[in-house]
């Protein structure tokens, strides 16, 4: 009796917390509007490689990796890949305001009620999710630090090749 | 018999939501206002040193003048 | 003259506590111009910051300090004459960032005539819990030489080679800065301070009642205790007002073992507009007096220990502080990435409960020794400073 308590409690405890994005799980599809007001939908891109990056205005981080970003759009976008931008931001006017600065040639989709941060289980700003042709999430990075766009693009190479 | 007592603490917690594990309440996405420059705890190290150093000259007390974190939590 | 030992010790110096969570400070050159005016006292003088990261990981910074004191305090002029001296301070500051934690090292060199003072001060501060927790502890060791100056019938000031004494000071120090919601910091801190050895100023005197001399009074030196263990414990909230501004509120409780029990309360706000970003702030501080301080002793040798150092009397003080910031760019040079220039002014009211301006003690115009007027302190400090940012 007691070990049956045991073994219970003990399943219990090992079991995970809020099931999150985990690499080679189906990205969740999502519906966001782009700048402009069009609508945007994540499985438009299938079979395409997409890396969708959550960033903000804020973030000193994100900003110093948004140029990187744009010139591995630039490389590959005419090769079955994009790039997506999400701002993570509720009020998108510093958004805008920093993009007429720096422009970027991706699109930027504005999740301003932080759905699509809440159903990617953002826990890092900036956040990367390089997702397959198949629509599979394959790569999730946290973080930017100078170097980190070399695991990007070998991710993004391997991927292109499949 | 007391890891099984504490097994099964652990295990209703769990099942509660309420103590282990926590989740952080504010997310990575929501620290917007935090990571405004005019919420540092410090802006000016260089001149709240010197005002440290000014009224711990003219002071008795001295210390607990500390405080490093908040921000926008990047990286 | 020697400053107040222990607050060099105390004084964080130049982000020797590592600033923002989980990344390193900007660089940046901070050149600051400051007075303090009030008291009969004038210090004035640079500061200057090189702050430069190292790779991904290191960050090393280097300030260069100097107090140009011109003195004619009350203390002075009642027991010597108006001098002037200059103190210079060098601090060298390595931060390493490690994931989550941050490692500093901090040495700071402090000479003046007749002071000598080193201190080290290392500390790690750690993010955790979703980065909205960070802990930080610190340690610091201090060395100090204090001389004593003489003035000989020349005129020259040279160290009276007869006196030589040391102080030693320890810190240890705990803090969490805890987010409570997206828009509320709190910050706590505790820190406990012990010092030991030669605590006082060799210059200053203490009065005490005898009629038998012209004012009324005798001078003797002063006798403090050969240690000192303090205890000092501060919260802070700061919150962001929706408009964009931010408010933030802190206290501290202080209490030793030389008897003082000190208050500080301090309110600030901050307003940006623009390029602009003012403050404004308003502290209050109370402290009683030491156990053996006495405006006037009732004889010579009352008591085993004897201060007169006002630092240590009772009083409660009040300052006033405002600021503003004005960030701009310089078109054509990409590598500085803002600049800033910044003004601050605090004004600095300290009312004395039980020390008494001494210099007007007249017992033939009818003011006693021990009837005087209580002193009172009135100052103006300056902070002028610019920030560039690369």
């Amino acid at each position: 009796m007691k070990l049956r308590i045991a073994g219970l409690a003990a399943l219990l405890i090992a079991l995970p917390v809020l099931a999150n994005v985990d690499t080679n799980s189906v990205a969740p599809d999502f519906t966001l509007n782009a700048q402009g007001g069009k609508s945007v939908e994540l499985t438009q891109f299938k079979g395409q490689v997409v890396m969708l990056n959550f960033w903000a205005s804020w973030c000193g981080p994100c900003r110093q990796e948004m140029p990187l970003l744009d010139s591995i759009y630039k490389k590959y976008s005419k090769l079955g890949f994009t790039m997506i931008g999400v701002n993570v931001e509720p009020d998108s006017k510093a958004a805008n305001d920093w993009l007429k600065q720096t422009p970027v040639s991706f699109p930027i989709l504005y999740d301003t009620d932080s759905k699509v941060s809440k159903l990617y289980g953002v826990s890092g700003m900036p956040s990367t999710v390089i997702v397959d042709r198949k629509g599979t999430v394959r790569m999730i990075h946290h973080g930017y630090k100078p170097g980190d766009e070399e695991e990007y693009l070998s991710s993004i190479r391997s991927l292109m090749r499949e | 018999m007391r890891v099984l007592r504490v097994l099964v603490a652990l295990s209703v917690l769990q099942l509660l939501g309420a103590c282990a594990p926590l989740e952080p309440w504010v997310k990575p996405y929501e620290r917007e206002h935090l990571a405004d420059p005019i919420m540092a705890l410090d802006r000016n190290p260089i001149s709240s040193d010197y005002l440290d150093h000014v009224f711990g000259t003219r002071e008795g007390a001295h210390g607990a003048t500390g405080g490093a974190g908040g921000g926008c939590g990047c990286n | 003259m020697t400053l107040r030992i222990a607050a060099l010790l105390a004084c964080t110096a130049l982000g020797s506590l590592p600033g923002a969570a989980g990344v390193l400070p900007e660089d940046e050159l901070d050149a600051m111009y400051h007075r303090y005016d009030g008291g009969g006292v004038v210090v004035q003088g640079p500061s200057v910051l090189i702050r430069k990261k190292i790779g991904d990981n290191f960050s090393v910074s280097y300030n260069y300090y100097t107090d140009m004191i011109s003195s004619a305090s009350i203390d002075v002029l009642l027991s010597a004459s108006p001098y002037k001296e200059t103190r210079v301070q060098h601090s060298a500051s390595i931060e390493y960032l490690h994931n989550k934690t941050t490692y500093s090292a901090t040495f700071i060199h402090s000479r003046e005539p007749d002071y000598i003072a080193n201190t080290s001060i290392f500390s790690l501060s750690q993010d955790m819990f979703g980065d909205l927790t960070t802990v930080t502890m610190s340690y610091s060791r201090g060395w100090d030489q204090v001389f004593r100056d003489i003035k000989l019938s020349d005129g020259a000031i040279v160290n009276d080679p007869t006196f030589a004494q040391r102080a030693d000071h320890r810190t240890y120090g705990v803090g969490i800065t805890q987010i409570l919601t997206r828009n509320l910091i709190l910050s706590l801190n505790y820190q406990a301070l012990t010092d030991q050895g030669y605590l006082q100023s060799p210059y200053r005197e203490v009065l005490y009642l005898d009629p038998t001399q012209p004012k009324g009074y005798g001078t003797a030196s002063q006798v403090y205790p050969g240690t000192h263990t303090s205890n000092a414990a501060a919260v802070e909230l700061k919150y962001y007002l929706p408009y964009r501004a931010a408010l933030d509120g802190s206290y501290r409780y202080y209490t030793d073992t030389w008897g003082i029990v000190a208050h500080t309360l301090q309110l600030g706000y901050t307003q940006p507009w623009k390029h602009w970003i003012f403050d404004g702030s308003v502290r209050y501080y109370k402290q009683n007096a030491a156990s053996f301080f006495s405006d006037l002793f009732p004889r010579a040798d009352a008591q085993n220990f004897m201060a007169r150092d006002r630092e240590l009397a009772a009083f409660t003080s009040y300052t006033l502080g405002v600021g503003a910031a004005y960030d701009f760019q310089i078109p054509r040079v990409p590598w500085i990435q803002k600049n800033t220039l910044n003004l601050r002014y605090n004004h600095l009211m300290i009312d004395y409960s039980d020390y008494r301006n001494a210099l007007l003690i007249n017992p033939q115009a009818g003011v006693f020794a021990g009837e005087e007027p209580l002193y009172r302190l009135d100052a103006n400090i300056i902070q002028l400073f610019y920030s560039l940012y690369f």
